[in-house]
């Protein structure tokens, strides 16, 4: 069975969609490590490192996602899981901004899939599949 | 009639409590140098004939236990893979099995690392690393290192349970002493103490007491059955619950302060509030940690270390004492007791700082979030702000003159809002320094335990 941490970043202490996105997984049968709020990027990546997950979500709902993500990648290769995959998703950014932009960022900081606000967790779950070639 | 001796071989006292369990009472006392170095006999006869002195009569013992701290106690190496998660659970099944942890590696040991095992002369290794069905690699790699730099003490493994097979067979491939127990962490955050800590006891009483000569009692006594602090840690855990129908004293913490560590308890959950997130490893309901560095005697020159050259001269401005010199005394002569109003005042001054700095390392942290949704709680470690009973033992506090200025350092004396200590905790010393043998009865008579540690409590002002 195949570990995916998820987690709120920053500050951000929305729990709600976090269970749903615990729920979803686990029934996909997945091993779902959740770290819960008001989680560092440290959190993240050692709780990857300790369940050998290749694929870490993060989730963030108060539009300070941005600044909760820089340098997560790097932080990644750092500390040996270069080659995790990164997910978004949430309320990341404040504002209307394009989201076209606003994925190239999160690509540009290391993140594999960005995913606009109100995206199902299905969606995301099809992509999974695939990054996890299942 | 049923009567039973508890001793507890201490690094550098041996003492001994009889008690009379149809009496429910303490019939005497006794304390006499450890004599490890030589023959331990000497010091628990020499202390035995002291104990039948105090009683008056000779008595018949049903049952004699005893447990054990001394000869360096039990020195263990914690191995983990990420720091705040394996490496943090393995630390606290060592502390909980009542030993020091003298060397803490995460992630992949070197050769170098390996060689501190042997320079450290540790007693036993735990190794652990992974959650349960996550990364094995490493803790492999850990135990490859271990058998090819020749470890000859045992190693217990309690990482990932998914490689206990493949751990199995290199401890036959390299010939190690090896066991295997439940993971310290089977997943991210939870803590899984008792198997690893079981197996550790184990080890500690067929193959440690041997090494150490503490073994040779058992021919004058019944057995060694537990290593002091985790007989403290019992008896800590009793008196705060209770036993059936006698109360307890609810949640409470011990200060134990001695010549080569502080010892800290904490009996209590990790916080009784619903408006606080908690992060970081779980905490145990009854938890110890160890200062190796705090200590009256041979870690005396640890406090110093602790401390700025601005405050060496502030305290020496103040007080007149020249903190380095004592040290360095009490350090060169560790049976020092002081003889005088000077140098009780100085030995008041070190517990003090050893029971400040341990409650630092002891007590959670609280950091207040500013969120988007308003102020929101963050809580490490355990909330011990209502903890409302704060126990001192060990020598250096019982037999001061001073015992409320000592325990008072681990309230929040500096109103460090961060630091969550005692709030407003009452202070009581255990003043016939029977917290130990007490944990040792529990495993007869947990009842008459209780009631013995509760009517020996002393409130102190």
């Amino acid at each position: 069975m195949k570990s995916i941490v998820i987690g709120v970043i920053g500050a951000d202490v929305h729990a709600v969609g976090n269970k749903i996105i615990e729920y979803t997984l686990t029934n996909a049968g997945y091993n779902v490590v959740n770290i819960g709020v008001l989680s560092t990027q440290e959190d993240f990546i050692h709780a990857a490192i300790e369940t050998d997950a290749p694929l870490i979500l993060v989730s963030s709902l108060y539009g300070h996602g941005e600044i909760d993500c820089r340098g997560m990648r790097a932080k990644c290769i750092e500390s040996g899981i270069g080659d995790v995959l990164l997910y978004v998703g949430g309320n990341i950014v404040v504002g209307k901004q394009d989201f076209q932009e606003v994925r190239d960022r999160f690509m540009k900081m290391g993140f594999d899939r960005v995913y606009p606000p109100g995206t199902p967790i299905d969606e995301a779950l099809a992509d999974i599949r695939r990054d996890l070639g299942e | 009639m049923s009567r039973y001796l508890m001793i507890d071989f201490g690094s550098t006292f041996t003492k001994l409590v009889a008690v009379d369990r149809e009496r429910g009472e303490v019939l005497g006392t006794a304390m006499r140098p450890t004599t490890v170095a030589t023959d331990i006999r000497i010091g628990y006869r020499a202390a035995f004939q002291d104990l039948l002195a105090d009683i008056g009569t000779p008595v018949v013992f049903d049952r004699i236990t005893a447990c054990s701290s001394a000869a360096g106690g039990l020195k263990m190496c914690a191995i983990g893979l990420v720091e705040e998660l394996t490496v943090e659970a393995a630390k606290r099944v060592c502390l909980g099995a009542g030993a020091k942890v003298d060397l803490v590696f995460a992630h992949h040991c070197t050769k170098a690392e390996i060689r501190q095992i042997f320079d450290k002369k540790i007693d036993i290794v735990l190794l652990a690393g992974g959650a349960d069905g996550g990364n094995a690699e490493c803790a492999l790699h850990n135990l490859k290192m271990l058998g090819e730099g020749g470890v000859r003490v045992p190693v217990v493994y309690a990482g990932n349970k998914d490689v206990q097979d493949e751990v199995a067979a290199l401890f036959a491939r390299y010939g190690l002493d090896g066991h295997i127990a439940e993971n310290v962490m089977p997943r991210i955050n939870q803590l899984n103490v008792k198997s690893a800590r079981d197996e550790i006891r184990t080890i500690f009483l067929k193959n440690i007491i041997v090494a150490k000569g503490i073994k040779k009692i058992e021919d004058e006594i019944d057995e060694v059955v537990l290593p002091t602090p985790e007989a403290v840690l019992v008896a800590a855990e009793l008196l705060s619950k209770g036993y059936m129908d006698e109360a307890g004293l609810g949640e409470l913490c011990v200060v134990d302060i001695g010549g080569a560590t502080t010892d800290m308890y904490s009996v209590c959950h990790a916080t009784k509030r619903s408006d606080v997130i908690l992060r970081g490893l779980e905490e145990p309901y009854a938890k110890r940690t160890v200062e190796g560095d705090l200590g009256l005697r041979w870690s005396a020159p640890g406090i110093v270390k602790a401390l700025s050259e601005e405050e060496i001269a502030w305290i020496a401005r103040d007080t007149g004492i020249d903190l380095r010199a004592e040290t360095d005394k009490r350090f060169a002569d560790v049976s020092y007791l002081p003889e005088d109003e000077a140098g009780e005042t100085v030995d008041r001054l070190l517990s003090e700082m050893c029971t400040y700095k341990a409650m630092s390392r002891h007590a959670g942290r609280m950091e207040e979030v500013f969120t988007p949704l308003g102020m929101v709680y963050n809580q490490s470690g355990k909330d011990l702000t209502d903890v409302r009973i704060v126990i001192g033992t060990g020598g250096p506090v019982i037999r001061s003159k001073w015992p409320a200025a000592i325990l008072a350092k681990a309230s929040n004396v500096l109103r460090d809002t961060a630091e969550l200590r005692p709030a407003k905790p009452d202070y009581y010393i255990d003043e016939d320094y029977l917290m130990a043998a007490m944990g040792l009865y529990a495993r007869i008579d947990p009842l008459g335990a209780l009631r013995i540690m509760k009517q020996h409590l002393r409130q102190v002002h």
